[in-house]
């Protein structure tokens, strides 16, 4: 079981134009930020990106779209890019909002093989339009509840701090954030790690994303790690 | 008239012993610096954390530790990190036990705006649809008016809604307010502000019963 491959080029080999890719991130925290240069790179058009958020100017996903490689953006904030913005309102991209418990959920039914879920988030607002609703009993009292159905995602590229051979994850601090449920729900999920070991160092009782849900593993090559919100106290 | 800082003092004194407590971006956030000393409170931050501290002292910042508005933080003894899902889940299973969030409208039914302005840059709702859809105690700091002096406390909302019926309190600039069934509630009346000048400000239902007392705020 060798998941190991040599760079980001090689795991991102078989994208092609139009691909639905799901990129973990919260913010600039935790995104897979070697293979989004290497997005970049490849020059894969007409993209579906499943996401939090869409990157700022000049790093993360807003590095795709100063290129227009993507068409689509399903996020739950997009806020901090102005380049985003100008697409948008040039109706150059297409923007998907969805509440954040909302995408974290439709990545987990995928990767737990559950076609949809039900959920409070977006009843009586312009979020349900268009979806079926149920009512279900909850603390003794009937409650309306959305019907959203899980993602379907040609590729997930996630970040993880550590990773094995076999593919196994452990993340680091709120890094974590989308990663491990969009790790489960890609068709082919590459993972790029600060840190690859061979099988048998990391801690089974430690991982948590088993190599079962990874498809491709490689360690990135240099990580900027940008901050967006450099916020401190004096000492 | 509260200022903002003024808002966020009176909220703190909502929170009781042993909470588990989401604060929304803006003045939610300064409620943090008026949580009483020696009172436990696990705040949580929806990208993954139980347990969020202060700012982290010049030069020891951490890119991978951050909360839901973008800033770098820091941990506090007993703190846990998780996944977005078990964040929601956690949020959607009513474990949290108070949100305190900022709005644009509220009206006297409870429901709630704070994500959209039709004709503006549309920026998203983040996590904000599942809080107010399943917490079970809800605060919002407002403005009570807008900068055009209407009422920002309405019959029914006019922008596109964040959530229904959910609002439990209100604390503006004048005023704190209970949603009940039958309106908005008038408990408090901000320093130097009068009963009069709380109703020209509330569009929406407004109960007023018996003498209403001025807020006490350190």
């Amino acid at each position: 079981m060798n998941k190991i491959v040599a760079n980001a080029d090689e795991a991102l080999k078989d994208v092609m134009d139009n691909a639905t890719i799901m990129l973990g991130g919260f913010g600039l925290c935790g995104i897979p930020e070697n293979s989004i240069a290497a997005l970049v790179k490849k020059g894969v058009k007409g993209l579906t990106c499943i996401s939090n958020n869409a990157g700022v100017d000049d790093f993360g996903i807003g590095l795709m779209l100063k290129t227009r490689q993507v068409k689509k953006m399903i996020s739950s904030y997009v806020g901090e890019n102005a380049e985003f913005e100008r697409q948008l309102l040039s109706g150059e991209l297409e923007v998907e909002l969805i509440p954040q418990g909302t995408l974290a959920t439709r990545c987990l039914a995928a990767g737990y093989g559950m076609p949809a879920i039900f959920t409070p988030a977006g009843v009586g607002t312009e979020v349900a339009i268009g979806k079926e609703t149920r009512k279900f009993m909850v603390d003794g009292a009937e409650k309306e509840f959305l019907m959203e159905m899980a993602f379907d995602a040609d590729f997930a590229i996630v970040k993880a701090w550590k990773g094995d051979a076999h593919g196994n994850l452990i993340f680091r601090e709120t890094a974590r954030n989308f990663n491990p449920m969009m790790a489960m729900a890609g068709k082919i999920t590459i993972a790029e790690v600060e840190e690859l070991v061979p099988a048998g160092e990391l801690d089974p009782d430690q991982i948590h994303t088993p190599g079962i849900y990874v498809h491709r593993i490689f360690k990135g090559e240099k990580y900027e790690k940008r901050i967006e919100q450099r916020t401190v106290r004096k000492k | 008239m509260l200022d903002k800082v003024g808002i966020a003092k009176r909220i703190a004194k909502e929170i009781k012993d042993g909470y588990y407590v989401n604060l929304g971006i803006g003045i939610p956030t300064l409620v943090a610096n008026y949580i009483p000393m020696g009172m436990n409170v696990v705040l949580q931050s929806e990208n993954g954390l139980l347990g969020m501290g202060p700012f982290p002292f010049e030069g020891e910042e951490d890119a991978d530790l951050i909360n839901a508005g973008k800033q770098t933080i820091t941990t506090v003894p007993g703190s846990s990190f998780f996944d977005s899902a078990m964040s929601f889940g956690m949020i959607r299973s009513r474990k949290v036990d108070l949100t305190i969030l900022g709005a644009m409208e509220v009206a006297d039914n409870g429901d709630i705006a704070n994500w959209k302005i039709p004709g503006k840059m549309v920026k998203g709702m983040g996590g904000a649809m599942d809080l107010v859809a399943s917490a079970k105690n809800i605060i919002v700091a407002m403005q009570h008016v807008n900068k055009a002096n209407e009422s920002k406390l309405l019959t029914q909302c006019t922008l596109p809604l964040t959530g229904v019926k959910c609002v439990k309190k209100i604390v503006t600039e004048l005023a704190v307010l209970d949603v009940t069934p039958e309106g908005f509630k008038l408990l408090e009346r901000a320093p130097g502000i009068s009963v009069e000048q709380i109703k020209n400000a509330t569009e929406g239902k407004l109960i007023i019963e018996g003498e209403i007392p001025e807020m006490k705020i350190e």
